[in-house]
């Protein structure tokens, strides 16, 4: 790319890169969940090929949103905040080209290794030893060039932002590393160091982590730097922040045990979790209060701005999911949802209604920076405007067709008749399933037509950028 | 044991409630919440009349 667009002071090259892998990656990864989605309305998409099959290509999917595209959207925003609200360059502009082409060298094996059916089986670390090593490695490299940054930084006060941003690499580092202590076996195959319960525990208080701080923790660093941006305001309560920050990251690694709830795990241990989970809600709600109010005064911007709108109805669907997560963890509530589509429901509403949009938000306001153009200054705002709006209902879309199917069956499962035997059996659950596993293609093609929409946008802003700075390069010659 | 872990967590919270709130620290964090305007959105430093350096 031309070196007319790169910043005199900061390292934008590597914000540039991460910010196109998170529109290319975004698309990959929905395409995998659409799939796959397709394939349980339509179990003849398996096509008997193994490689093809739900079981290998559901975790290529997992790993495809959450690491690759949500991965490639927190290192893009945090090396872009930390640089803006520190006032100087990044560390090592050689460990941030090695975090950006390690990370894409970890995702390309990814999408290798899964489909092949090599696995660890823990779910959000099913990547085998190998791999695991390179990601332990690169994740390093970030946690250094971030921290090394903040140590030499110009401005004297460090920014919530990268609070949040800190607080989440150094966590995972130790929940990934962690989790993913095994024996190795041969190149591919591996046993965990742990075993029974205890293995379930370390692999749940991972889990819930990744959610956490992978995807709770880090899009709020991005929530604290690019709401009060795109509202052209401070946000609404500094101190607020701080106290959500510190509450949020003190309590978030109880909550594990609720993915464990009438398991092999001891009951006080699934109390606990429960009663963490519970707790969780004010941190969580403290900070969706905080994005919410920052946009006092100027709601009007809502009418005009749909980069605005990501941002804002991004915070919705996380005070949603923040609101249902707890509500779910109660072992009552638990006792209906637990192993149905609800679940799933709740997943999307966080991963789809607030991770993505909130990192759709930032990167129409970023993107455009990275190109010598003004903040969110995109080729098409109608086209971010319908993308919004594909967004949205997509979501709804997803999540009713999951909370329908989930709460009909934990009713079939739990429905018994007169003598004690079972009303239905389970393939009757399946097969009453089956309109909600096609609405939920529906709302996730919808998702995924929105991402083409951006990658479109995306394309043409650049191509328009190029085009200013060759006729500038011709003017001044 | 377990009655001290409580204490700690409740006294460690308060704190942080009180270190955040308190009035001798209201404008400095007033401040702090406007880091992200300090640059103008070319992203070029602004070298405005307040020293904010370390």
């Amino acid at each position: 790319m031309s070196t007319a667009i790169d910043h005199p002071e900061y390292n934008y090259k590597v914000v540039r890169q991460f910010a196109i892998m998170t529109v290319v990656w975004g698309i990959v990864g929905m395409t995998a969940g659409v799939f796959i989605a397709a394939q349980l309305a339509w179990p003849a998409l398996n096509f008997d090929t193994p490689w093809l099959s739900f079981g290998r290509l559901r975790p290529l999917h997992t790993n495809a949103v959450i690491f690759a595209f949500g991965g490639s959207a927190l290192f893009a925003t945090s090396y872009f905040i930390v640089q803006r609200t520190c006032r100087t360059r990044l560390f090592s502009d050689t460990l941030a080209s090695f975090t950006f082409w390690g990370w894409n060298t970890v995702i390309v094996l990814a999408a290798i290794t899964l489909p092949m059916g090599l696995t660890s089986t823990k779910e959000y670390a099913e990547l085998e030893w190998p791999i695991d090593i390179l990601v332990a490695i690169v994740w390093v490299a970030y946690v250094v060039n971030f921290l090394g940054t903040l140590a030499i930084r110009k401005e004297k006060h460090i920014y919530v932002a990268n609070w949040f941003f800190a607080a989440f690499m150094i966590m995972i580092a130790i929940l990934y590393i962690g989790n993913n202590l095994a024996v190795p076996v041969t190149l591919t195959k591996s046993y965990s160091l742990y075993a029974g319960t205890v293995d379930a525990m370390v692999q749940w208080w991972w889990g819930h982590n990744a959610v956490g701080f992978f995807l709770t923790a880090g899009f709020l660093g991005i929530m604290y730097y690019f709401v009060p941006k795109q509202a052209g305001r401070p946000v609404y309560s500094y101190r607020l922040s701080i106290v959500h920050f510190w509450a949020l990251i003190s309590i978030y690694v109880w909550a594990g045990a609720h993915h464990l709830h009438y398991s092999a795990l001891p009951d006080w241990a699934q109390t606990s979790g429960m009663v963490m989970s519970l707790i969780l809600l004010a941190p969580s709600w403290g900070g969706m209060i905080n994005g919410m109010m920052t946009l006092s005064g100027a709601w009007h911007k809502l009418r005009t701005d749909p980069i605005l709108r990501f941002l804002v109805v991004s915070l919705s669907f996380y005070g949603m999911s923040t609101f249902e997560g707890p509500m779910m963890a109660i072992k009552t509530v638990n006792a209906l949802s637990h192993n149905t589509d609800w679940t799933i429901g709740h997943v999307h509403s966080g991963a789809l209604g607030w991770v993505a949009m909130v990192s759709i938000g930032a990167m129409y306001h970023l993107i455009p920076i990275m190109f010598g153009r003004k903040a969110g200054d995109m080729y098409s705002i109608a086209l971010i405007n319908a993308h919004f709006w594909l967004a949205t209902i997509g979501t709804v879309f997803y999540i009713v067709a999951m909370w329908v199917n989930g709460i009909m069956q934990g009713l079939m499962w739990r429905a018994v008749n007169a003598d004690g035997t079972l009303t239905f059996s389970f393939v009757e659950s399946v097969s009453a399933s089956h309109p909600g596993y096609v609405g939920r293609v529906i709302g996730g093609a919808l998702f995924l037509t929105g991402m083409l929409i951006m990658a479109y946008n995306v394309y043409m802003t650049v191509r328009a950028a190029k085009k200013d700075i060759a006729a500038t390069a011709i003017a001044q010659a | 044991m377990r009655g001290l872990g409580s204490i700690f967590a409740l006294v460690a919270m308060l704190a942080i409630f009180w270190w955040a709130y308190g009035s001798s620290r209201r404008k400095r964090f007033e401040e702090d919440g406007d880091i992200p305007f300090l640059e103008d959105d070319d992203g070029l430093p602004m070298h405005g009349d307040k020293d904010r350096s370390k």
